[in-house]
């Protein structure tokens, strides 16, 4: 029997904002602990939490993004939790009335695609971090009431590489979007994720299994697999699922129960008194909807379609919103796509590669790349002059017309004087004329080698490379007469 | 939430022999207790219990009025939308944040240890 997985996430993402979602204490990381706590966050009696208005906007946007519904009416509820890294005892989140709706986001692969539905996206405060010592714990709250973006996905992720698949699409949309940073070190994207196997053919799905807190891509992918295989044996023997709640040991290679899952009921919810609750108008909506970006996808198929890129090119080049705004403002400065897309994918890639720098941070700007583009269009310095020129053009500010024209660097000109480069290229190597002429085709590189050797460089080398061949024909041609 | 909330069970609070029987089916009392770290002993569970009962019976009064059409409030007043900009405000000392700790361990508030 073949058993089918059904995999639903829960991914939290920590919003870009200043400050903490109810109070003005600054997000920051990396500072000493509970040195960025205020009576709010350190749930003091008496304490009240005052919404954090860039909070909703990028929670807004992110729905708008994912092409979410936004709640005509939304609020926020407490849910008891008793656990020392919460000094409330209740987490202030969205109970039944989530800030977005529905939506959903399409990934791509092995050539196909398919829709992952959303279920909503709900905004919440994170908790204190806890360190474990022998005998006691820690608790820093820094982290206590960061906005975390809650994005619930419906159980149609099918594999560990859909889960994936759709991981990469949700942070590159979120980065596109400019609502969260989604750096996984600093734990800005962390996911909760739901399994359950049922056979092929029936429609019901199982029971599922709940590991929590993965923060990198590679443990959702690693822990899905191995949990998918672990109920499949369980099913497949005879045996039965356990709701649980499961922690994955990237270690070991396993998942571990951690305790029987409470039940949501358990949780009490109820609207937050000390919040009101929020009521967009549509004008407020469209006007954050105006400032949107166009989706990955949809800049993809366009680049394809205007530039007559590859898909492949395409997809490289709309990966992150930075290289992409890069590449547009080169190509249309240049009016070469191509030779925009050539630019950026080859050598432009590998120097950010090597300096581990985004497209913002280095020196090269679209305005400098285009106009080494132009001077290579119209023939005033050959490619290669072109390409030792970049590297330094990336580490610091300049302008290429000037370097060639202070540097001398401007392409030998017509065909008279690369000629007479050619004629003196084949005096200084009657050998290398030789061999060509006893039929070693290799040869005639070596002289076009030789041409741009006498021109510092400065030759054209398809120029070059056509007058070599004529001439060693005419040789050849006066051979065979003679 | 992606959070644990399992503590060591041996750390004291815990009540195992509780009788969860007498209960209402909404809210148990010993099971409430259990989570918020309160330890009750079963005379006061049976207390609570019953007086919550009472507590709970009379807010089932509302049960009895016809509310068709009428929707859920959850705040008594039409306000909306009570903001705050995303700036940067001081927060307290890191001597006071601690001060009233009952425990501390470094820069850290110092809890009975947690396990995953
Ligand atoms: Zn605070």
């Amino acid at each position: 029997m073949n058993y089918l997985p059904s995999v639903g996430l829960e991914v939290h993402v920590q919003l870009k904002t200043n400050t903490k979602m109810f109070c003005g204490c600054t997000t920051a990381y990396g500072a000493p602990p509970n040195t960025q706590v205020c009576p709010v966050c350190l749930g003091y009696p008496g304490a009240m939490p005052v919404m954090n208005v860039a909070a909703i906007r990028l929670t807004v946007l992110s729905g708008l993004m994912l092409g979410c519904r936004i709640g005509a009416h939304s609020k926020f509820d407490r849910k008891s939790y008793f656990y020392p890294d919460m000094p409330k005892n209740y987490q202030i989140t969205q109970y039944d009335q989530p800030l977005c709706l529905g939506g959903g986001l399409v990934i791509e692969l092995g050539g196909q695609t398919k829709l992952i539905r959303l279920t909503r996206i709900h905004l919440e405060e994170d908790v204190g971090k806890s360190t474990h010592y022998a005998g006691c714990s820690g608790v820093d709250f820094n982290r206590a009431g960061v906005p975390l973006m809650e994005i619930v996905t419906e159980p149609d992720i099918s594999s560990a590489d859909e889960a994936v698949a759709f991981l990469l699409a949700l942070k590159q949309t979120l980065l596109y979007a400019g609502v969260s940073e989604c750096n996984l070190e600093e734990g800005n994207l962390r996911c909760d994720v739901n399994i359950s196997v049922r056979p092929e053919g029936t429609g019901k799905l199982g029971t599922k299994a709940e590991i929590k807190n993965m923060n990198t891509f590679k443990g959702v992918q690693a822990a899905l697999k191995y949990e998918v295989a672990r109920q499949i044996r369980c099913v497949a023997g005879g045996g039965r699922v356990v709701q649980e709640t499961l922690r994955w040991d990237p270690d070991l290679g396993e998942t571990f129960s951690m305790r029987s899952k409470e039940d949501a009921h358990d949780y009490r919810y109820f609207p937050e008194p000390d919040l009101l609750p929020v009521v967009l108008a549509d004008a407020q909506i469209e006007a954050w909807r105006a400032t949107l970006p166009e989706r990955p996808a949809e800049r993809r198929a366009r680049f394809m379609h205007v530039y007559g890129l590859p898909a492949y090119d395409a997809g490289v080049l709309t990966a992150e919103r930075g290289v992409a705004d890069f590449f547009e403002a080169t190509a249309r400065l240049c009016g070469n796509g191509k030779a925009a897309s050539n630019w950026i994918m080859t050598d432009v890639m590998r120097l950010l590669g090597e300096s581990g720098r985004s497209v913002t941070q280095c020196a090269l700007t679209p305005e400098v790349l285009a106009e080494l583009i132009l001077l290579v269009e119209r023939r005033t310095i050959n490619l290669p002059t072109a390409k030792g020129l970049l590297p330094e053009l990336f580490e610091q500010a300049g302008r290429p017309a000037e370097l060639v024209a202070t540097r001398g660097l401007g392409q030998v000109g017509g065909e008279d004087e690369i000629g007479r480069l050619v004629e003196q290229a084949l005096a200084a190597n009657p050998r290398v004329v030789q061999d060509f002429l006893a039929g070693k085709q290799a040869a005639a590189q070596a002289l076009v080698g030789q041409v741009m050797k006498l021109s510092r460089g400065k030759a054209d080398p398809q120029m070059a490379g056509r007058l070599v061949a004529e001439r060693l024909a005419a040789r050849q041609g006066g051979a065979a007469v003679s | 939430m992606g959070v644990s909330c399992e503590w060591l069970p041996n750390h004291g609070y815990r009540r195992e022999g509780v009788d969860l029987a007498n209960t209402t089916a909404d809210i148990r009392v010993a099971y409430v207790a259990n989570l918020a770290r309160l330890e009750l002993d079963e005379a006061s569970c049976a207390l609570f219990q019953r007086q919550l009962e009472t507590v709970v019976e009379y807010v089932r009064q509302i049960g009895e009025l016809n509310l068709d059409g009428i929707e859920p409030t959850s705040h008594g007043q039409p306000v909306y939308n009570v903001f705050r900009a995303d700036e940067v405000r001081p927060g307290l000392s890191h001597d006071r944040v601690l001060a009233n700790a009952p425990a501390k361990m470094g820069e850290e508030f110092k809890v009975p240890r947690i396990v995953e």
